[in-house]
């Protein structure tokens, strides 16, 4: 019963123990540097892209296995669009518009060949990856454009002093950024409790408590270790902010809505979705449509972290959201994945880029290491469902 | 008296929870056509498929004696090389390839790696005109007929050296020209030395071909007719496919009031939606009652999951006629979706395939046709799909840990009770059950058809599709006899006896 149970751990959190796993390695290569709360910091900001991107593909890939390639072309396209319009004196909060708009128009003008002509999605979006390419290079003329707005770029997490400002104006220690993290840690605690209560109360099946209190520790300690590391150094940055409305958006999405439950059951057997009076291209066109929309804000996220637009911007970063959701656990033949997964993937595909640069490691073994990490996440998956049978 | 080619002794083969063939014994002579007929599920294909490898040596029990020596064949390739080659009933060819690059697939002319076109469209072209094609080998399959197509695997086969070719329903897609063709080329083969084991339900053609049927019932061999010995009739073969005792498998329904029409398709024709000159049902009329349990019978390939699905919001099929009123009124049911709101369910047969997401809880699939009702504003009211899920739980006696559990995980006839769940739940007016009892036990089937009886009583109307004759006789108050696209006839309980509806059946075939 003992092993049992430690299998079934194993299996479920093996990405999160992997990540503990690295993050120890890292932090004995690298002489604890990993840890200092300027690193923590720069993880999050320089890794935004991949959680907001990874989000987005996560959807796509439950669809059934499907990938966007054209995500990082996208990103480019929006920040060139984005810039150019700011760079012509236009309203910041217009350019935000105009770009999330280009980004949802993108996601409709995809996910139309894919759904309701079955262009396959690898070749539609690779078509993509190269138009939106060159059209950058043609908006931008080949040019790299700077953004000067500073509210722009400090909302949207660049610029040296994209943080939250404290409330309290203590030096040295953000006070502002610990409270929050404690009062997220009580919110936490007080739903699962309501949740709890409820669930025993109606009847229904309560995981242990013992497993439940654990979970919870777990969780608090993190955030609260996180926070403070955070607050010793200036604060939450912006995009956390961002990231953080994103996963709970999509995690609720995902999770309690009509679209999130459709999106699971195309990709887990889209005949029987069918047969269910449920409109299956519709499901296949929204992913899409919301994957351009995503793209768009880490385009967003990416011009004001660079403070500049240029035609090279966004390159790889659909591959890092692939690889991002892969590692998380999603499935690629659709139907399996979570939110909380991605969180995980994308931030243990940080960390060991993170820890890799500090230890000084040549940017092309990082892709190596990234791919064999990569590589070994699907494996394993594929040999514990395989165990299962 | 020729030598016996192949004998299969105590042929025993199990599947989970099943026992597909039980001391099947069979013996084949040399250079003989025989025929082996029986139900579907009787277990025809699962012997076929342990005769070629299919199923490998060590699966199953017993000893397969070909040519005197006995045969532990682990893979197709084994037998073939004994000359003992498959026919299936779903043609193996590639479409976009050549007649000569199909008949040589996986057995390519040439030396080591590089093929040998010429020599490979050489032969094909050889093998093609013994079978009597006179098509070119380089013409692409997709552009030849059916019945061509059937010859090519034919040629396919003694392209690969066959002395005993295995044809499971060599004829089912054919039209009758090309089955005779068919079956004279057979006839032919016979007189070359060539020996042959032909399945086929359609007994006219059998009794033209064979020489010897043996039958097969519920896994077992029943008994081996000589055409030279005893006197076959189509008469004499059904008796043997069908002669089973009805014991008391099925729960009585009591006082169940038949009302008024509540479901009416006139004149329902639907097209093949690959082969639109096809028309997989035609000219059909059907109805049933509130509180009834009309039984569709027919062959496999009847066209009745066609007719069923094509009803069902046009979920099959293209170019489809006719008019379907639903309690008295004309509705035109475009989408899956329009169907279920003007409270029609089909509960497909295909139950992996096509009715639940294996990788999802059984909550999540109870849910998934009727989400609307238990998610306003969109968002999903996870207290109540608990709960429905668990009075479905409660009330079919689904056997699992939790309503959390994923589906895949569940036996075959605890899936079926979580997908009439999902019909029942969307609440539904009339139910077609395209074989509501396929691939499970005995115990779970009497539990099925105690949930057919409680939907009736409710006064809802059942269609129940199904291929096993007892059934049909045991649950429906009337039955709808389907061939060929076809209504061939219309029996009422009383009436209905399965020797009349094989009858029917096997004459509707003969007419067509």
């Amino acid at each position: 019963m003992e092993k049992v149970n430690v299998s079934a751990f194993l299996r479920k959190y093996t990405m999160v123990i992997a990540l503990v796993l690295v993050a120890v390695f890292f932090s004995i290569t690298t002489e604890g540097k990993i840890l200092f709360p300027q690193n923590i910091n720069n993880l999050i900001s320089q890794n935004a892209y991949v959680f907001v991107l990874a989000t987005g593909m996560l959807l796509c890939i439950l669809t059934g296995g499907n990938i966007d390639l054209s995500v990082g072309s996208v990103v480019c396209f929006a920040g060139a669009a984005g810039a150019m319009i700011m760079d012509k004196g236009v309203n910041m909060w217009a350019a935000v518009l105009a770009m999330l708009i280009i980004g949802v128009l993108i996601g409709m003008w995809q996910g139309f060949w894919i759904a309701y002509v079955k262009v396959p999605p690898f070749i539609a979006t690779l078509a993509g990856m190269y138009a939106f390419r060159g059209l950058s290079n043609v908006v931008l003329q080949g040019l790299t454009v700077s953004i000067k707005n500073e509210t722009f770029i400090r909302l949207f997490g660049g610029g040296a002093d994209c943080y939250v400002p404290d409330l309290f104006g203590g030096e040295g220690f953000n006070m502002t950024c610990m409270l929050a993290g404690c009062l997220a840690v009580v919110i936490l605690i007080a739903m699962q409790l309501k949740n709890r209560i409820n669930n025993k109360s109606k009847g229904y099946e309560t995981a242990p408590l013992g497993n439940t209190i654990v979970k919870l520790v777990v969780i608090s300690a993190a955030i609260l270790w996180i926070t403070y590391k955070l607050a010793s150094h200036k604060g939450i940055p912006t995009a956390l902010i961002w990231i953080l409305l994103v996963l709970l958006v999509y995690g609720y999405l995902t999770t309690k809505t009509r679209i999130g439950r459709y999106l699971y059951a195309v990709g887990g057997n889209e005949k029987a979705t069918r047969l269910s009076g449920i409109n299956t291209k519709k499901v296949y066109f929204i992913a899409y449509v919301n994957m351009g929309f995503l793209a768009a804000l880490a385009g967003i996220l990416t011009i004001a972290r660079l403070t500049s637009s240029q035609p090279t911007y966004g390159q790889g970063y659909e591959m890092d959201a692939i690889g991002a959701c892969f590692i998380g656990g999603a499935s690629a033949y659709g139907g399996i994945g979570t939110v909380p997964g991605v969180v995980i993937g994308a931030t243990l595909m940080g960390v060991i880029n993170q820890g890799m640069s500090i230890m000084g490691i040549d940017a092309n073994y990082q892709k190596v290491v990234k791919g064999l990490v990569l590589l070994a996440a699907v494996t394993f998956d594929v040999l514990s469902k395989r165990e299962k049978k | 008296m020729a030598k016996i080619l192949l004998e299969m002794k105590n042929i025993t083969k199990t599947f989970p929870g099943v026992k597909a063939l039980d001391n099947v014994n069979l013996k084949v002579e040399e250079g003989e056509i025989h025929a082996l007929v029986g139900e579907n599920g009787a277990g025809k294909s699962t012997l076929m498929n342990v005769l070629s490898g299919i199923y490998p040596y060590g699966t199953y029990e017993g000893d397969i004696v070909y040519n005197g020596e006995v045969c532990k064949f682990g893979k197709i390739k084994d037998s073939e090389e004994k000359g003992i080659v498959i026919i299936h009933q779903e043609l193996a060819l590639i479409p976009y390839m050549t007649i000569g690059e199909n008949m040589f697939l996986g057995n390519e002319r040439g030396k080591s790696a590089a093929i040998d076109w010429n020599e490979t469209y050489g032969e094909a072209d050889k093998y093609l005109k013994m079978v009597g094609l006179s098509e070119s080998s380089k013409v692409l399959v997709k552009d030849i007929g059916t019945g061509k197509q059937q010859l090519v695997e034919i040629a396919k086969a003694m392209a690969k050296h066959a002395k005993l070719l295995i044809l499971d329903e060599p004829t089912s897609s054919l039209n009758e020209t090309d089955s005779k063709a068919l079956l004279d080329l057979l006839l032919r083969f016979k007189k070359e030395g060539m020996t042959s084991i032909i399945i086929s339900h359609k007994l006219n053609e059998i009794a033209y071909v064979a020489d010897k049927i043996t039958v097969i019932r519920d896994g077992s061999t029943i008994e081996t007719m000589d055409k030279h010995t005893t006197e076959i009739s189509e008469d004499r073969i059904i008796q043997g496919m069908v002669g089973r005792e009805l014991t008391d498998r099925f729960p009585k329904r009591h006082n169940v009031k038949i009302g008024d029409v509540n479901m009416e398709v006139k004149n329902w024709t639907v097209h093949h939606p690959l082969y639109p000159e096809r028309k997989v049902c035609d000219n059909v009329s059907i109805n049933v009652r509130k509180g009834e349990v009309v039984g569709i019978s027919g062959l496999m390939g009847a066209g009745r999951t066609e007719l069923a699905m094509s009803i069902f919001g046009q979920s099959y099929g293209t170019n489809i006629s006719g008019q379907l009123y639903l309690d008295g009124k004309e509705v035109h049911l475009k989408t899956v979706k329009q169907a279920i709101q003007n409270k029609l369910a089909y509960v497909t047969e295909d139950r992996k395939g096509n009715g639940l997401v294996l990788t999802n809880p059984i909550k999540i699939n109870t849910t998934l046709a009727n989400l609307d009702s238990i998610s306003p504003h969109k968002i999903i009211d996870k207290d109540k799909e608990y709960q429905v899920a668990e009075e479905y739980r409660g009330k079919l006696k689904t056997k699992c840990p939790t309503v959390e559990q994923n589906v895949g995980n569940l036996s075959g006839g605890n899936q079926q009770k979580v997908l009439l769940a999902k019909w029942m739940f969307a609440d539904p007016d009339v139910l077609i059950l395209d074989e509501p009892t396929r691939g499970i036990d005995v115990g779970a089937k009497y539990e099925i058809y105690c949930i057919i009886n409680d939907l009736v009583a409710a006064g809802k109307s059942v269609i129940m599709i199904s291929s096993e004759l007892p059934e049909v006789l045991g649950m429906s108050d009337r039955i709808y006899i389907m061939n060929e696209g076809k209504i061939a006839g219309e029996l009422s309980a009383e009436e209905a006896t399965q020797e009349k509806i094989m009858s029917i059946i096997v004459s509707s075939g003969k007419g067509a």
